[in-house]
C-alpha cells in the first residue's frame, strides 16, 4: 500500500517540528540549568568539586550521544522505571546539554578579569554576591553568542531521540517515507524544515558576536 | 644626587597614636618553592601612613595582599583592628570590611556605573538600603571631586578618574585603614597628580593609609614611616627624613640610585 506524497503527509511533518521544538527546549532550559551548576562547579575553589564536574563533562563529551540516550531509556526499564520515550529524550539531552553549556560557561566565567574577583572580595563580597553580581552579569555578555551557537546543536541533535522512537521531525519523516517511499522529497523537506529553525539562530549567533566584538574592542 | 633627596620639604615626624591596626608577626610566604615573604614583622598604628617601595618582584603586593587576604600566607600571624586571620569565615569577613584596597589596575565593575559601582559593597554586605547606599556613594564621588560623573560607565572615564572612583567605592565601606598597590602606575603622567592629591586629601582627614608607590614626592611630603623591601625581606624601615637622606643599607642606596637615575 503506497500513499502518495500528499499535503496531508507535509501537514503531519509540519506538525512534528513542534515536537522538536518542545523536546530542544526542554533540552535547553534542562541543561542550562544543569549546566550552570556545572560551570560554577568547575571554576569552584574547592578541588574534589571541580574534579567531579570535570569527569561529569568527559563523561558526556567523550562518549556519542545515541549511546547517552539508549543508556537513558534502557537503563530506565533495566532499573525497573517506566521511561517513555519523550522523558528518556527529554532526559538524555538534558545531561548531554549540560556538560557542553557547563563548560562554554566555564570559559565565560574564567575570562572575566581576575582583578574583578579580587576587587569584589577586597570589598567584603562573599562568593554568591561575587558571582551575583559581579562575575555573571560579565560572563554573560560573552556566554550569549556561543550558547546561541550550541542551540543550533542542540535542535539538530534531538533528531537521534528518533531511534528511541520518539516522533519529532526525523521519525516523522521516517513514517512518512515508509508509506510513501519518496525518500528524496519527504527527508529533502524535513532537511528544509529543520534549516527553517536553525538558520535564524545561526544568523542571530553571528551578528551577537560581532557585536561583541565591537564592543570589546 | 643629595639635591635629589633635598630633605627641606619633609616635614617633622608627627605624632602617631599608639593603637595598633595592623599587626604582622613572623608572616611567611611561598609560592610553591619559592619564598616571597620572608618572615615579615610590621605594626601599623592608627592614622600612621606608609609607604612600600623596593624593586620589582621584591614582595610589596604580595605584603598587602596577605593583609586582606587575596593572597594566604603560611605562617605568622597577621592582625586586623584586633581580628586575627584565620581559617574562620567571620573573621576574615570582618578584615575585609574594615581594609580598603585600590589597585594599580582600578579593577572598577564595567557593567555597573560609577554610581553603582559604590553602592554594591554598602548594599550587598553591609545591607544598606538603596537609598542610603546612594547618599554614600554621592557623598564620597564628591570628596573625589567628580560627582558629576556618578551616573557614567567606568569605560567612559580617563584613568585618573576611573581611579579617583576606585578610592571613593572603597571609602563607602568606611574602612579602618586603606591599601594602595601602585595606584598611580597605570596613569599618563598627567594624571598622576589628581589621583595623588585625593590620597593627600584622606591623609589629612587621618586616614590609616598603607601605600606601594614609586612616587617619592608622595612619600616624602605624606609617609610617616617609609618601608623598603628586597627579596622578600623588609630591609629598612625609617622616617623619610633619615630615608631619604641617610639611608642605612647598601641595598637601600643602590635602589634610592637606581630610581633616581629615571
Ligand atoms: N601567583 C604567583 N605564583 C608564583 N609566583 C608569583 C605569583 N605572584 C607573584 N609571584 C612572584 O613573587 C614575587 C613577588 O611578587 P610581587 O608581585 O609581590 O612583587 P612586587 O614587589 O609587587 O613587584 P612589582 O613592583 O613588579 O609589582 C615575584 O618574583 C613574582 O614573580
Ligand atoms: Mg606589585
Amino acid at each position: 500500500m503506497i500513499r502518495a506524497f500528499s499535503y496531508n503527509e507535509f501537514l503531519f511533518l509540519l506538525s512534528a517540528v513542534q515536537w522538536t521544538l518542545a523536546l530542544s527546549a526542554i533540552a535547553f532550559i534542562g541543561g542550562a540549568t544543569v549546566g550552570l551548576v556545572i560551570a560554577l562547579a568547575r571554576t569552584s575553589d574547592i578541588k574534589a568539586v571541580r574534579l567531579a564536574a570535570t569527569g561529569y563533562i568527559q563523561l558526556f563529551q567523550g562518549t556519542p550521544l545515541l549511546m547517552q540516550l539508549f543508556l537513558v531509556f534502557f537503563g530506565a526499564t533495566v532499573m525497573g522505571l517506566d521511561l517513555n520515550p519523550w522523558a528518556a529524550a527529554a532526559l538524555g539531552l538534558t545531561l548531554n546539554a549540560s556538560a557542553f553549556l557547563g563548560e562554554i560557561w566555564r570559559g565565560c566565567i574564567q575570562a572575566v578579569p581576575r582583578g574583578q574577583w579580587e576587587a569584589a572580595s577586597a570589598l567584603g563580597l562573599r562568593y554568591p554576591g561575587l558571582m551575583r553580581y559581579v562575575i555573571l552579569p560579565q560572563a554573560v555578555k560573552v556566554a550569549v553568542p556561543p550558547t546561541v551557537g550550541f542551540l543550533v546543536q542542540l535542535i539538530k541533535s534531538t533528531s537521534l531521540a528518533a531511534i528511541i522512537g520518539f516522533t519529532e521531525l526525523t521519525r516523522a519523516g521516517q513514517i512518512v517515507n515508509n508509506a510513501t517511499f519518496q525518500p528524496f522529497l519527504v527527508f529533502g523537506i524535513v532537511a528544509v524544515l529543520y534549516f527553517l529553525m536553525c538558520w535564524p539562530l545561526s544568523l542571530l549567533s553571528a551578528r551577537l558576536e560581532r557585536r561583541y566584538a565591537l564592543a570589546t574592542r | 644626587m643629595a639635591s635629589a633627596y633635598d630633605t627641606t620639604d619633609v616635614p617633622a615626624p608627627r605624632p602617631v597614636s599608639g593603637e595598633v591596626v595592623i599587626r604582622m608577626a613572623g608572616v611567611q610566604k611561598w609560592y610553591d618553592s619559592f619564598h616571597v615573604l620572608k618572615d615579615i614583622e610590621l605594626e601599623v598604628h592608627k592614622g600612621e601612613r606608609i609607604v612600600i617601595c623596593g624593586p620589582s618582584g621584591s614582595g610589596k603586593s604580595t605584603l598587602i595582599r596577605c593583609i586582606n587576604q587575596l593572597e594566604k600566607h603560611q605562617k605568622g600571624t597577621i592582625t586586623v583592628n584586633g581580628v586575627t586571620i584565620d581559617s574562620a569565615h567571620r573573621h576574615l569577613d570582618q578584615v575585609r570590611r574594615d581594609v580598603g584596597m585600590v589597585f594599580q589596575q582600578f579593577n572598577l565593575f564595567p557593567h555597573l556605573t560609577v554610581v553603582e559601582n559604590c553602592m554594591l559593597a554598602p548594599m550587598r554586605v553591609r545591607g544598606t538600603s538603596k537609598q542610603e547606599a546612594r547618599d554614600i556613594a554621592m557623598k564620597y564621588l564628591a570628596r573625589v571631586r567628580i560627582p558629576e560623573q556618578a551616573d557614567k560607565y567606568p569605560g567612559q572615564l580617563s584613568g585618573g578618574q576611573q581611579q579617583r572612583v576606585a578610592i571613593a567605592r572603597s571609602l563607602c565601606m568606611n574602612p579602618k585603614v586603606m591599601l594602595f598597590d601602585e595606584p598611580t602606575s597605570a596613569l599618563d603622567p598627567e594624571m598622576v597628580k589628581e589621583v595623588l592629591d585625593t590620597m593627600i586629601g584622606l591623609a589629612e582627614d587621618g586616614m590609616t593609609m598603607l601605600c606601594v608607590t614609586h612616587e617619592m614626592g608622595f612619600a616624602k611630603s605624606v609617609a610617616d614611616r617609609v618601608i623598603f623591601m628586597d627579596r622578600g625581606e623588609i630591609v629598612e624601615q625609617a622616617t623619610p627624613a633619615e630615608f631619604f637622606t641617610n639611608p642605612k643599607s647598601e641595598r637601600t642606596r643602590n635602589f634610592l640610585g637606581q630610581i633616581l637615575t629615571h
